[in-house]
Order: C-alpha cells, then sequence, then structure tokens
C-alpha cells in the first residue's frame, strides 16, 4: 500500500495496456482453458457462486470466494491478466462445504471467472468484472 | 404494498403551497400530522458546518445508464417542474440551483446544528421516542474539526442524542483517533460493510445493526459505510479495514434480523443515491433506505419494489422526517416531509448555540479574519466544475507555477454570494482535510488522460455499483471534451493545455499541481495555506464562466 506516486502512475499505464490488448487473442486462451477442463461439454450459468468486490481496493490482492453445492472442482481464471488461471480447488467426496477463499493479483480492471464440475457431471459458470483503478477524488 | 404507496404521503405539497402564499414560519416548516407508530429523524453529511452557510445545488448532475433522466439527476428548471415548485419560492432556492445569488438574498442562510437541534426537539415533543440517525460525514469539512480532530461534531451531535451512525470521511481522522471516539460514543456505530481486512470478517468495533423498541414494534436499523474508502480516500490512514457494498452480507443481516423478530428494516446508507437504488432492487427485506453520501435532497421518497428511499441533502441544510405505520411485521404505510432548515425562521435551540459556540471560541479570531471579497458567486457542486474550484485551481497554477491543476471532486464545501466577503473558515469549509497537501508534479499527457478516464468511469460507469459518488476532478489550465455515454479509455478527447492552445501532448511531461493524493508521503504546503495567500493577493475574487469543458451525451 505504500505507492509512491511513480509506482502509481506505474500501475494506471500497466491497467491501459491490459485494456488495450486485443480481445479476441485473450478470449480465445480463456475459452482454451474452460473448454480443457469441461472437455467441450456444455456449460451451465448458473450453479456456482463466486463472491468479489465490484472495485478492488488492492489490485495485487483481490479477496475472493467460490462456492458450488456438490461441486467437485471449482477453477478460476482472470480473463485479462497475462497468465489467466488463478486456481483450481478440487473438494474429495468427504468434505463437508464445497467453498475455498483466496486473494489474488489483478493486472487491471477485468472478469473473473469461477467454472465448476458438478458431482452429476455437468459444468456451470459464472463471472463477475472487478475493477481496478487509481482512485483518489471521491467524496 | 400498493396501500403502502396509497398511504404514503409527503409533506412537500403543502410546503410549496404555503410557500406560494410567502407564509414561511418555523411552525409552518415543522407542520406534520403525526402518523402511525414509529417516526425516524434522519440527517446526512453534515461535514462539520455548525453555523448557517449558502449552499448551492448542482445545475449538472448527469445520471447514466438506467439513472439518465431519473431523480436525483434532474435540476434546475427541469427540477421544479417535476415536482410542481414556483420560480422564485423557498422551495426553488432550497431544492434547485437557477437565481442563486438573488434568492440567497431574499431567503438568507441555511442550516446551523442549533437550528437543526430545534426541529429534532419539535419532532420529539410529537413522538418523544423517535429515532435519529446520523449517515455520516460528520466529523470532517471545517477547520475547528480539523483542529480537534472531530471532537467539536462529537460534543454537539452528542448533544442531539442521536441513536446510530453509519461513516465515510471520518475514517480519514486515521483509525485510531476514530477508535478512540468511537469506543466512547453514547450510540450504535454502525457499519455492516465494516471489514477486517486480515481476517476478511466483520470488524469488531462497528456492529452491524442495532435493534430499537418502538412503538410496540421492533425497529431493526442496519448500518451501511461508504464502500469505497480505501479508493476514494487515503487506505493508508484505515489500514486495518476493508469495505464494499457487500450487498450478500446486506440480505444476511436482513435475513437474520427478521428472524430475530424485525417488524421494520432501516438501512442507513453512506452508499450515495444510485447504489442504493440499486441495492434495494438487489436485497430484499428492507422497508427504509435512508441515503447519504451524493448530497442529493429530494422532497419525496423514491420507491425501488417495496422499499423506500429517502434523501436528506447535506451541510445541515435539511432534516428529514418519516413516520411509518407498522403492523403485524408489515410496513403499511409512512408520511415523509423534507425540512429545510432557512436559518432566519428557524429559531436557534440555545443550550446548542451556546455548545457551537463553545467549540468554536479558542479559534475565534482564526477562523473570522477575512481574506478577502469575492464578487462572484462561489460554489462547487456540479459534475464539470465550479467557481469555487475554478479559484482553486487558479491558486494552484499561479502560487505552485503549474501548467495544469487538479483539485478533487468533491461534493462539500458551502457557497458564498457576491459582495460577501471570504473569511478564512470560508477557505477551510471548501478545503479542510488530513490530507491536504498541494503536491506539485510531472506527468505526461499520457497519464493525465489515464487519471480523466479513471475519474470519469467513477462517475459515469452505467452500472452504479461501479460509481464512487463524487463528481469529476476540476481541471484548470487545461480543457477537455468528455463523452459521458462511452466507455473506459473513450470518453476523454481534445485535451488542450488552454495557455498556448496546444493538444495535450500524450508523451511530453506537464506541471501538474493538485491536492488530496490518497498516496502516503505527498509532500507540499496545505492547500487552504495556498489558496489564502492567492485570495490575499487578489484582493477582490472574480471568477468568469468557465466553458473548459464540453460535455457529449448528456
Amino acid at each position: 500500500m505504500d505507492f509512491t506516486r511513480r509506482e502509481t502512475m506505474a500501475i494506471g499505464g500497466a491497467a491501459l495496456l491490459v485494456a488495450s490488448l486485443p480481445r479476441g487473442a485473450q478470449a480465445a486462451t480463456v475459452d482454451e482453458l474452460i473448454a480443457e477442463f469441461t472437455g467441450g461439454a456444455d456449460v451451465a450459468d448458473s450453479g456456482v457462486e463466486l463472491t468479489a468486490p465490484e472495485i478492488a481496493e488492492n489490485g495485487n490482492t483481490v479477496p475472493i470466494e467460490v462456492s458450488a453445492e456438490s461441486a467437485e472442482a471449482i477453477m478460476v481464471l482472470a480473463a485479462g491478466n497475462p497468465t489467466p488461471p488463478v486456481a483450481t480447488f478440487t473438494f474429495g467426496p468427504l468434505a463437508a462445504s464445497h467453498y475455498a477463499s483466496t486473494r489474488i493479483r489483478l493486472a487491471g480492471t477485468q472478469d473473473v471467472i469461477a467454472v465448476a464440475k458438478l458431482s452429476d457431471g455437468t459444468f456451470a459458470r459464472t463471472s463477475k468484472n472487478v475493477k481496478v483503478t487509481i482512485g483518489g477524488c471521491g467524496g | 404494498m400498493a396501500a403502502s404507496a396509497a398511504l404514503g404521503a409527503s409533506g412537500f405539497g403543502n410546503w410549496a403551497r404555503l410557500a406560494a402564499q410567502q407564509a414561511l414560519t418555523q411552525d409552518q416548516l415543522l407542520q406534520f400530522d403525526t402518523f402511525g407508530n414509529v417516526s425516524l429523524i434522519h440527517v446526512t453529511d453534515i461535514h462539520a458546518q455548525l453555523k448557517p452557510i449558502y449552499f448551492r445545488e448542482p445545475s449538472v448532475n448527469i445520471g447514466v445508464g438506467p439513472n439518465r433522466g431519473e431523480v436525483p439527476h434532474v435540476t434546475g428548471a427541469d427540477f421544479r417542474k417535476l415536482y410542481g415548485i414556483d420560480d422564485g419560492s423557498p422551495s426553488h432556492y432550497a431544492l434547485s440551483s437557477g437565481d442563486f445569488s438573488a434568492l440567497a438574498q431574499e431567503y438568507g442562510k441555511v442550516g446551523g446544528m442549533d437550528r437543526v437541534a430545534t426541529v429534532i426537539n419539535a419532532i420529539r415533543a410529537d413522538r418523544p421516542d423517535a429515532i435519529l440517525l446520523d449517515g455520516g460525514d460528520t466529523w470532517h469539512g471545517s477547520m475547528t474539526c480539523l483542529r480537534t480532530q472531530g471532537q467539536d461534531m462529537v460534543n454537539v451531535m452528542n448533544a442531539l442524542k442521536p441513536d446510530a451512525m453509519t461513516f465515510h470521511w471520518e475514517f480519514t481522522l486515521g483509525s485510531e483517533r476514530v477508535h478512540e471516539i468511537v469506543e466512547g460514543l453514547p450510540f450504535a456505530a454502525l457499519g455492516q460493510n465494516i471489514f477486517d481486512k486480515m481476517w476478511d470478517e466483520p470488524a469488531e468495533s462497528f456492529k452491524p445493526y442495532e435493534f430499537f423498541e418502538r412503538g410496540g414494534v421492533k425497529v431493526a436499523v442496519i448500518g451501511q459505510a461508504f464502500p469505497y474508502m480505501p479508493i476514494a480516500n487515503p487506505g493508508w490512514m484505515f489500514p486495518e479495514y476493508s469495505f464494499g457494498i457487500r450487498d450478500e452480507h446486506m440480505q444476511e443481516m436482513v435475513d437474520e434480523v427478521r428472524a430475530q423478530g424485525a417488524g421494520l428494516v432501516v438501512c442507513l446508507s453512506h452508499n450515495g443515491f444510485d447504489v442504493d437504488k440499486k441495492m434495494a432492487g438487489v436485497v430484499s427485506g428492507i422497508d427504509v433506505i435512508l441515503t447519504g453520501h451524493t448530497h442529493d435532497a429530494l422532497p419525496e421518497p423514491v420507491m425501488v419494489g417495496d422499499t423506500i428511499l429517502i434523501a436528506s441533502g447535506s451541510n445541515g441544510k435539511f432534516v428529514s422526517r418519516v413516520d411509518l405505520d407498522v403492523r403485524d411485521g408489515r410496513m403499511m404505510g409512512f408520511r415523509h416531509k423534507l425540512i429545510p432548515i432557512f436559518s432566519d425562521v428557524i429559531e436557534p435551540d440555545k443550550e446548542v448555540a451556546a455548545l457551537i459556540d463553545e467549540q468554536r471560541a479558542p479559534f475565534k479570531e482564526e477562523l473570522e479574519e477575512v481574506i478577502g471579497q469575492t464578487d462572484s458567486l462561489l460554489y462547487r457542486r456540479g459534475n464539470f466544475n465550479g467557481s469555487w474550484d475554478d479559484l482553486i485551481c487558479d491558486a494552484l497554477l499561479s502560487e505552485r507555477d503549474a501548467e495544469i491543476a487538479m483539485s478533487p471532486g468533491v461534493r462539500w464545501g458551502p457557497s458564498l454570494i457576491p459582495g460577501d466577503p471570504i473569511t478564512r473558515e470560508d477557505i477551510f469549509n471548501v478545503t479542510s482535510m488530513t490530507y491536504g497537501e498541494a503536491y506539485r508534479t510531472e506527468m505526461t499527457g499520457e497519464f493525465i488522460k489515464v487519471v480523466l478516464e479513471d475519474v470519469a468511469d467513477n462517475i459515469f460507469n452505467p452500472d452504479p455499483y461501479y460509481q464512487q459518488g463524487g463528481d469529476m476532478v476540476r481541471i484548470g489550465g487545461m480543457g477537455y471534451r468528455i463523452d459521458v455515454t462511452k466507455p473506459q479509455g473513450e470518453r476523454i478527447s481534445e485535451m488542450t493545455l488552454l495557455k498556448s492552445g496546444e493538444p495535450i501532448d500524450p508523451s511530453r511531461n506537464y506541471v501538474v499541481s493538485g491536492w488530496a493524493s490518497v498516496n502516503e508521503g505527498t509532500e507540499g504546503p496545505q492547500i487552504w495555506d495556498v489558496v489564502e495567500s492567492h485570495i490575499r493577493k487578489m484582493g477582490t475574487v472574480t471568477v468568469g464562466e468557465n466553458d473548459n469543458v464540453e460535455v457529449v451525451g448528456a
């Protein structure tokens, strides 16, 4: 949290660079990762929960939570990071809760995506846009 | 809930009619037929204004996405037409922009916590157990507040006996001072979204909600602090805390209080109006949201499903009274009045007046020193610029020898009318804060655009949950064009250095001076000293029309 003005500028610059990458190229990567996880199966729009802040207080450590009843595994992707895969949480058959929380680093404003593999073999997906901002002029 | 809409009545119609009859008296301002079995009194965003002030409402307040053209994004003549307010009436003066300087002469100053005390006492005379709720931004905004680290406001507010409070600028006193005050508060300090940062769980010092037994009803008041404090304000001053909207947790709290028998659920919020409006549609089971942060004053509640939203203005200019009929665990009806505090009409409460003077006494000479005069109306509110900020930007450009000046788009700061002296107190009223250092630095043209795009998205993102509730950063020395309908990165164009008339070069470095940086270790003289020095040199201040920002898509 101890940014000098120069470092903060660098963050702003980075956010701009990420935003200006060709969207098509990124989408393919994320789509490929999801296809790999699901084996190409259909993915439902509900069945997995993702909690993340609308605006990150600090893009370097953004708290997120994922959960899905009866999930065997939940994959988390940060679509706008240079390397989108964040984590894949797997839950054994004796797991009491199908819930995980972690903190992730976001290179700029982007969608965080969660894809769950459920015990019946189906898949569910959700996403949330998390904004990374310079801040400082509200009030 | 159609019954509630039918039963619900605003005192506003009465007020407008009385105003037309030129019969503005304290009795009529306070007139209210007590209704139902529970009364709420709401004050918010006082910004430490203990004394009467002028406060001009904005003429530019653009709504985007679903809120385009919706209140509170209706101003001036359009606002008066919407609510049936006559031009030149007291309601025109109190609630809308236009003809401000002339009407201010006619109707005088507004606010003053001693007048607010009179109104609160009158409501309590009707309903002794009315619940007084403070929406926050109370311990910030004046010289006496800054010098006493909020103690003046704590002393005066304690005399009004609030029942609960939530927070925003209070945290810029630093978490240690906030803890010190909160530990001694004789009322509830609430915030369901104030979390311990390390453990990401509710913070111990702030309860999510408080119950009040009133009129045979268990009333739950849930607090909602400003969600974006560590982003809009310096997070390093309160590093232990994390905020956010956390509407899932809000829903849990509503369900929890309902399960414990709450018959009425009130949310005391510092979200900002559009965020509250969206939240009312996402979280179910809230009866009343007392909104704050965006400083809107609305003469009638806005309904979202079964939830009513009450917007009570800022700077002590208004008090809202909401009477509710709660039976069988349900809100069956409401009656509401936004009471304008006309300082010359409402008699000050003697006890509170004396207490206010006591707080000010040690600083009296300093406060009252006249620094200059103004020939122009000085105001701040508006999405893009205000004459106070034009003056502050001029001060930064000349006193700090900069090419471009930046002044934060905050919404606090009272107005002065032409002919007014400018005292040191007036300057502090529009600048005082715990991080007021006026920095001087170099920024590339490209980075200046990044800053403008970033701030613009905090205001004009079509999803209210991504808005922070301030106005656009004010710019001196540079003009630009903004299309509010475009996404981030595409809103700002035609950035021009006014001095030379040349386009801003993305790769060139510009000398920029600004204030209120959220970065730790920012260096420079305090902004109030910079502005005072500038005004002293000017003697009499004249601020011209500002047409440096071209707005498209409004």
